[in-house]
């Protein structure tokens, strides 16, 4: 920063805006980085809980009971997926992160009694091994697809679109297309991989209606059928996944992280996690099944607060993406040194498509990742889990709930017009809820 | 093995998940006869066992979707995604199809001996197609490996975006996908070729096709590339 006060930045031209002209100017191809959507966006900051009063009564601090666990997924008979806490790990794909990353955070969630869930690219039997509830992506690429794995999952989720790229599909560079990764997903080694953005074999909710049933039928209806998709339009999707047959819809805001993609479109399309809860909610309330069909959230949270709004606006449980790779080890100050070598620093890090991570984490170098080891990564991610769990307790104890999923939208108040709007509860102070 | 009997399951009176429960808890060695499918989904899917299935009837989406051991035999029309992630195995359909036949599929071999609708083999990850008569537009689109024989036609953007799969063609191609290319008939393609039309039964000659495949000038990204 000019220490000239004279000089003054603009703010439509601000100097990342200036430095990206110039990086395009001088490469002729878009950004890809990774991350998610790191532009100023309304998001659980917003929202305060009421805590409880005289007219709500308070349970005691570490002493009264307070449930954190749900079932995902018994609406068509399956065995739901049993969770302790309503804090599950979202679906990264091993290629994306290295093996060592991917073991670690199924040893977490597994200490933490949650589940995780697999990616583009296949199950490893690392992560099946150490992943006690292991949810499979079924992605349009099918890199890895293969019906035993099916067999083997806790659950399915079928992924539609991601929080950070609704409408894309993925991208993993030549740089973390190992041999490995190259031999799961079938392709040439080192190429600049491309995931397509839409299933090979089915269009529409007409159509995912009969692959939902040929899941069903593949697994003999033993094990429950997400459907996760990226926020944009949350309540036609979400009425559209409930029609065609899904126990539980995932729905991923615009914060949601990626591996690897477009800078335009992580900060361009998607509308923010916030924003998209009510309108999920409002078509489960519409058709008589919120609560019966779950819904699971993520894109941008970070703590237990987050946590607990997310519940209380109507949501079963929440995801995690960015969060645990940061509780993994990812962005470390203790890493200063060799970021600045990459050009960056702790805090800024989204190179994740370099396959250069130091942190041993987003790359599938082999001296990188055995920097990371899954034992200890496990036992970080386990703590931060809890970390959240008991965050999210002591907010719902404060509003007098036994159990977190009792928080509602009447537990809170929002900190501006924008957040009032979105989230649908009034803005603090006053009973007045923008456009309700 | 060597079963004389053959289990007759009527979809007009039981249904798909009778059918396929059936099938997964069926011994190596078991015939079925599938009668009445009436465009019914998801007939024979996730089949692991050694065993044969021959349905009688026009069957709709997904027939021996996810097959891995044994053969399925349509004697009809198939809808979309027959055969998709088919694993290894046979699967026969003795009509014609509609889109993203064989979609994905990873091994095995998958004999059409009519006319396919879009995206053929589309994402192909090493099974085999062979296909009596014609393909419809973006057949092949981003197949990564394995080998799509056509005996007839194929529509517009064959082999899009195509990655290491080899796609054979005997008739007239409308017009070739990104980064297709026509490649060189070499012997141990003309080889395979008669190998693929042999194991689907079929009598024409390699030298009749023309071979197509990636010009792989997609696999990285570059400022030159036009998307």
């Amino acid at each position: 920063m000019s220490e000239n006060p004279a000089l003054r930045a603009s703010a439509t031209f601000d100097r990342a805006t200036i430095a990206e002209i110039q990086r395009a100017a001088e490469t002729g191809i878009y950004r890809i980085r990774g991350w998610g959507a790191k532009r100023p966006l309304p998001h659980f900051d917003d929202l305060l809980f009421l805590g409880a009063s005289m007219s709500r009564y308070p349970l005691e601090g570490y002493r009264e009971r307070c449930d954190t666990d749900v079932k995902l997924g018994g609406r068509h008979g399956a065995v739901p997926v049993h969770l302790e806490i309503p804090i599950t790990i979202a679906g990264m794909s091993f290629g994306a992160l290295s093996a060592n990353a991917k073991e670690a955070l199924g040893r977490g969630a597994t200490i933490a009694g949650t589940s995780t869930t697999t990616g583009d690219g296949g199950m490893t039997p690392e992560e099946r091994e150490h992943s006690e509830r292991l949810v499979y992506q079924y992605l349009p690429s099918r890199y890895g697809m293969n019906p035993d794995d099916l067999r083997r999952a806790d659950a399915i989720e079928i992924v539609l679109g991601q929080g950070a790229k609704p409408g894309g599909g993925g991208l993993l560079l030549g740089q973390k297309i190992s041999e490995r990764v190259a031999a799961m997903r079938t392709l040439p080694q080192g190429i600049d991989q491309r995931s397509p953005s839409r299933h090979p074999d089915w269009t529409g909710p007409d159509d995912l209606t009969i692959k939902i049933a040929e899941l069903r039928e593949v697994t003999d209806g033993r094990i429950p059928i997400f459907v996760k998709i990226g926020a944009s339009r949350p309540y036609y999707d979400t009425s559209l996944a409930v029609k065609a047959g899904a126990d539980v819809v995932v729905l991923d805001g615009m914060q949601g992280g990626t591996a690897a993609t477009q800078d335009v479109f992580i900060e361009n399309v998607g509308i923010p996690t916030l924003a998209a809860i009510p309108q999920a909610v409002e078509a489960l309330q519409e058709l008589g099944v919120h609560r019966e069909v779950q819904l699971v959230v993520s894109g941008g949270i970070r703590t237990g607060a987050d946590v607990a709004k997310a519940l209380a606006l109507g949501a079963d449980a929440v995801s995690i993406g960015t969060a645990a790779l940061i509780a993994l080890g990812d962005n470390s100050p203790a890493l200063a040194d060799e970021y600045a070598k990459l050009g960056s620093a702790p805090g800024y890090y989204d190179d994740f498509q370099a396959g250069l991570d130091p942190a041993g984490i987003t790359t599938q170098d082999p001296e990188l990742t055995a920097r990371l080891d899954p034992v200890e990564g496990g036992r970080r991610v386990a703590n931060y889990l809890r970390v959240l769990a008991m965050e999210a307790q002591t907010i719902a104890r404060a509003c007098g709930k036994s159990h977190v999923l009792n928080l509602e939208p009447e537990d809170l108040v929002a900190l501006t017009l924008e957040s009032a709007a979105m989230a649908r509860v009034p803005l603090a102070g006053t009973s007045w809820i923008p456009g309700a | 093995m060597g079963t004389v009997t053959e289990i007759v399951i009527d979809l007009a009176a039981t249904g798909v998940r009778t059918l396929n429960a059936a099938l997964h808890e069926a011994a190596d060695g078991e015939s079925f006869q599938v009668l009445h499918p009436q465009g019914a989904h998801n007939v024979a899917v996730g089949i692991t066992r050694e065993v044969s299935v021959e349905v009688d009837g026009h069957v709709g989406y997904f027939a021996a979707g996810m097959h891995q051991r044994g053969d399925v035999t349509i004697n009809g029309n198939a809808g979309p995604g027959v055969a998709e992630n088919m694993m290894s195995g046979r699967v026969h359909v003795t009509g014609d199809v509609s889109q993203s036949a064989g979609a994905t599929a990873v091994g095995g071999l998958l004999v059409v001996d009519g006319s396919t609708g879009a995206r053929c083999g589309i994402a192909l990850r090493g099974a085999d197609i062979v296909v009596g008569g014609d393909v419809g537009h973006v057949t092949g689109f981003m197949a990564q490996a394995g080998r799509i024989v056509i005996c007839g036609d194929a529509g517009d953007a064959l082999g899009d975006s195509i990655y290491e799969a080899r796609i054979y063609v005997r008739g007239s191609v409308a017009s070739l996908g990104a980064d297709c290319i026509e490649k060189p008939m070499r012997p141990e393609h003309l080889t395979e070729l008669a190998e693929l039309l042999a194991a689907a039964g079929r009598t024409e000659s390699p030298d009749e096709f023309r071979r197509y495949g990636s010009a792989r000038k997609l696999y990285h990204f570059d400022h030159d590339n036009e998307y």
